[in-house]
Parts: structure tokens; C-alpha cells; sequence
């Protein structure tokens, strides 16, 4: 059996932004299309799609999308939906790598899109909190923000934490977005103007928050074998993968202020590629909400509990800190398409590590991570990716 | 209730709502496994150690584990925002509802469970502080 890691051939991205006049299936289009264009991989040649989205039903009305978004891409392969809320194609990458190491296929189109502004903000609102226990939390009034600020003020009563301190987080984010052409917010913002903002879910406030968004991510994954023979320019491969699982509602979870998803993730991830964390160079965390970030490089192991919220006012994560964090902006300032995000990711850190990404130059090392969380956290998705040193 | 499903007119939903009448009349419960796990019906099983589920009795307040004031809402609670939800501890059990009283809430804070109607039609679980 070939368990070579596969390599990532060629990427896409549609501009992430509002769009509501476009339709999911054109915005995957463009996606697929610039990908095939930067892997030189004749369509032919592909064995499969895999697919992610999460609100499709609710935006569009639109199910079975997979074999849709196939068509758009030009093929008519056995295609495949993959629905795990905000990690819909977190979980698409995670089982094509899977399917391509085992040797199962070569050529596989990997990625997603979401569809969001064409509902407004209340039919968004409405769609995303599906995400959350619908007896026992929506019809409580849990938004998606809600749920995040929820764990936000038990993460600030066991450790303590300040919304300066989240604020951070959001300026980094978006000074790190400055440069990515593929970005919805790319303005600089200081402290003062995010905690002064207005409350969306207290102790949330605007640039806390991600906004609506609309894009579509891509990328061809090839096996190593398949990459030698046809002298592909394939330097990133995917090295490891990992997913964890919890309960759905927060209230039912052993801890409202610690993600185990994350943690089993990052340690399947970690030990699937053979790793040790003070390897990784720079990591795409999701950072649905400025909290979710804390606790996503606390659950990914490169912070104690309680440690990581002043990472980003020390420094630490910044393009110039020891750990960049969410160099393309992240799900902050890049924005957040719910389906296409974690393959977003990936494009995102294959470009960081090729060379090609604007922020290229604030990678210092060989080793990228990923972390793509669906919910709040009932369900997360790490990767692993390598570039030939 | 006409048995005609429409958005606003949902289909039931059997042990959530039996447990939201219990709750009403003030006989709430949750449901126990025998390693004192607690959940809320629906469930079949315990998901933490697969065990056998019996009922056992609400306590008649809780302590507010986190909080937080919604002022975006769902288009379904327009009329309610804004309001406050909250995550309280029941013993083995947490409940999650909401507090349209907040003002000066605080985690640790004790609150009682009861069944509100909204503005919409649809019954809510309110965990008001006492
Ligand atoms: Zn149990």
C-alpha cells in the first residue's frame, strides 16, 4: 500500500466577501478552475470530489450539491458532500488525504463553499445557530456568537481574560489580512476602536466576531506516485490528519472552557506526521470568534489552559511572534464561508509554505498546521503540511 | 394543534416536549445513569459510559455557570432581545435557557427553571434568577 503523504498540486480561492448575486456553484467554479490552472492536472485525470457545505438547504435551496459542484468544476466523477457544520470541509480534506494515502485514488478536487449574504443577516444568523442542539440550545436562544460568548465568560471566570486582550487578537488578524488579495476585511483596526464596538453576544462585540461571508476554496491532493510521474511542481504534502469529537450542546460537555475535540485532533494530527509541536513554523486556527483562537492553540497544545489569551498582546502570535497565527487573516479578517474554510486552510498554508502568499516572509520553517472546528467545538480537524525543505 | 406541518405550527418533538411540561408543572428531571452521569431526553443511553438511564429529579434551583447578553438574535427571538442566555448547573445536569432579567447577573448566581411562552407561539425554557 502507498502511504506516502499526498501532495497538494495546484490551488484556488474565490476573493472571500459579499457576493450575494453569485451562486454557490459559480463561486465553486472559479475556485476549481484557478486550482486546475496551478496544478497543471488535466481534469481527466481526476477520481473524485470531495466537497463541503454546510447551509446549502437553508441559502439556496439546495441539497445534494456535491455532484452540482462537480459539474461547475468540469467533471463528472463520483462527487460527494461532506456537511460538519463550520469543519464541513475540514472533514472533506481529512478523508480525501485518507482516501489518497491508502491508495484508493490519485487525483481527487478538494474543497467547499458557502453561500451567506443572499439571506441577510438574520437568515445567516438563523442558519449558523442550526450548527447548535436545536432542542436543548436554539430554542433557547443560542446564536452562534451566543454559544462562543457563552464559553468566552467561562473561559474569563476560570483564568481571567479582558476584551483588551481579545481585541488583540482581532488586530493582529486583520493587520495580517492587509496583504491577502483573497480577503473580506482588509483594513487595519486598533484596540480601542474593537472594544468600543457594539455588543453582539456580551462579552462578544463586532470585532470579535467573524462576519458573513461568501467564497469557495480548492485544491488538487495527488498521490506522491502520481506527482513523480507526471514531474508536478508538488512541494507541500499533507503529513498528517486528526479529528476529535464531543457532545453537541455545551451544556452537556465536561468543560465550557477546554475543547477535547481540538486536543484529540491535534494529537492524532501530530502523531500521524511524526512531529513534535515546537517544529511548526506557523498555524490557520479557527477563529470564528477572537475566544475561539484561545482556544484553539490551548486544545492544539502550543499553550497551557488559561495561557493563550495574552498571546497575541505579547506578541507571541503576531507575523513577527515565535508562533504566526492566522497569517491569511483568518476566519477573522479573511472571512468566513462556512463550507469552504477548511480547505481555505490548507490553500492558505500550502501558499505560506511555497512561497507565494504575501505573508510568505514571516515563515521561518518547513511545518504548517490547520485547525478547522465545527460548532463550537463538537467537532475539529487538524492537518499537518510539509514543504520538500 | 393542527396536525398540518408549517413553520410556525413545527412537528412535536415527544420526550422534549413531555420534559418541558414536567418543567411547567414543576416536576422537572433529568435522566441518570447508575455512575451519576446526568442528561436531558431524549437519550437511550449514557454517552459517556454507554450505561442504562433512569429519571431522577430536578433540584428546584441552579448556579449560573456562564452567561452571555444577546443582542443579535435569531429572527425567531426578535421580540425577546435583549435577553440573557444562560448555562446553570443542576447538580449532575446543566441546563441551558433564558434570563430576561439580567441586569446585574453573575456566574454563581442562583436561578430557577421555568416554561415561558413567546412572542412567536413556541415555549422556551427560562432560567430566571431568584
Ligand atoms: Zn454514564
Amino acid at each position: 500500500m502507498d502511504r506516502a503523504p499526498p501532495r497538494v498540486a495546484g490551488v484556488g480561492l474565490t476573493h472571500f466577501g459579499v457576493h450575494p448575486e453569485r451562486t454557490g456553484r459559480d463561486l465553486f467554479a472559479e475556485a476549481a478552475a484557478t486550482a486546475f490552472e496551478d496544478a497543471g492536472v488535466p481534469r481527466a485525470d481526476v477520481d473524485g470530489v470531495y466537497y463541503g457545505n454546510f447551509m446549502g438547504e437553508l441559502t439556496e435551496h439546495q441539497g445534494h450539491q456535491a455532484p452540482l459542484m462537480a459539474e461547475a468544476a468540469g467533471l463528472t466523477c463520483p462527487a460527494t458532500r461532506y456537511e460538519n457544520a463550520c469543519a464541513s470541509s475540514g472533514v472533506a480534506v481529512r478523508e480525501a488525504v485518507r482516501t489518497v494515502r491508502n491508495g484508493e485514488a490519485d487525483v481527487l478536487l478538494v474543497g467547499g463553499a458557502e453561500r451567506m449574504n443572499n439571506v441577510g443577516t438574520a437568515g445567516s444568523t438563523e442558519g449558523l445557530a442550526v450548527a447548535a442542539d436545536d432542542l436543548f440550545e436554539v430554542r433557547a436562544g443560542v446564536t452562534f456568537p451566543g454559544a462562543y460568548a457563552l464559553m468566552a465568560r467561562a473561559y474569563f471566570d476560570e483564568f481571567g481574560g479582558s476584551r483588551e486582550a481579545l481585541a488583540h487578537i482581532a488586530v493582529k488578524n486583520h493587520d495580517n489580512a492587509l496583504d491577502n488579495e483573497f480577503a473580506q476585511f482588509r483594513q487595519a483596526i486598533d484596540v480601542e476602536t474593537a472594544v468600543e464596538a457594539p455588543p453582539i453576544a456580551e462579552p462578544l462585540h463586532l470585532y470579535d466576531s467573524c462576519p458573513i461571508t461568501d467564497g469557495a476554496s480548492a485544491f488538487l491532493l495527488v498521490s506522491e506516485a502520481y506527482a513523480a510521474e507526471h514531474d508536478l511542481d508538488a512541494a507541500v504534502s499533507v503529513t498528517g490528519t486528526g479529528q476529535g469529537g464531543d457532545h453537541l450542546a455545551l451544556q452537556d460537555r465536561a468543560d465550557l472552557a477546554f475543547t477535547p475535540a481540538t486536543e484529540a485532533a491535534a494529537g492524532e494530527a501530530f502523531a500521524d506526521a511524526g512531529i513534535e509541536r515546537d517544529a511548526v513554523a506557523f498555524a490557520e486556527v479557527h477563529d470564528c470568534f477572537t475566544i475561539a483562537e484561545v482556544l484553539a492553540l490551548e486544545g492544539l497544545g502550543f499553550y497551557d489552559r488559561g495561557a493563550a489569551i495574552d498571546a497575541a498582546r505579547a506578541g507571541e502570535t503576531t507575523r513577527d511572534g515565535d508562533l504566526p497565527v492566522n497569517l491569511s487573516g483568518g476566519l477573522k479578517a479573511k472571512g468566513h464561508p462556512v463550507g469552504a474554510t477548511g480547505a481555505a486552510q490548507v490553500v492558505e498554508a500550502t501558499r505560506l509554505l511555497r512561497g507565494d502568499h504575501p505573508n510568505s516572509d514571516a515563515v521561518d520553517g518547513d511545518v504548517g498546521v490547520t485547525h478547522n472546528a465545527g460548532g463550537t467545538v463538537a467537532s475539529a480537524v487538524v492537518h499537518v503540511l510539509e514543504v520538500d525543505a | 394543534m393542527s396536525d398540518e406541518y408549517t413553520p410556525e405550527n413545527p412537528a412535536p418533538d415527544g420526550e422534549y416536549d413531555a420534559w418541558l411540561d414536567a418543567v411547567a408543572a414543576d416536576e422537572g428531571y433529568y435522566l441518570a445513569c447508575d455512575e451519576g452521569h446526568g442528561w436531558l431526553p431524549p437519550r437511550r443511553v449514557c454517552p459517556r459510559c454507554g450505561g442504562d438511564l433512569h429519571e431522577e429529579s430536578l433540584p428546584e434551583t441552579g448556579e449560573v455557570a456562564t452567561f452571555t447578553v444577546v443582542h443579535v438574535p435569531t429572527p425567531s427571538f426578535a421580540a425577546e432581545a435583549p435577553y440573557a442566555t444562560v448555562v446553570a448547573e443542576f447538580g449532575a445536569v446543566r441546563l441551558t435557557g433564558v434570563a430576561r432579567t439580567f441586569e446585574g447577573l453573575a456566574v454563581g448566581d442562583t436561578v430557577a427553571p421555568a416554561v415561558g411562552e413567546r412572542e412567536e407561539g413556541d415555549r422556551l425554557l427560562l432560567l430566571e434568577p431568584v
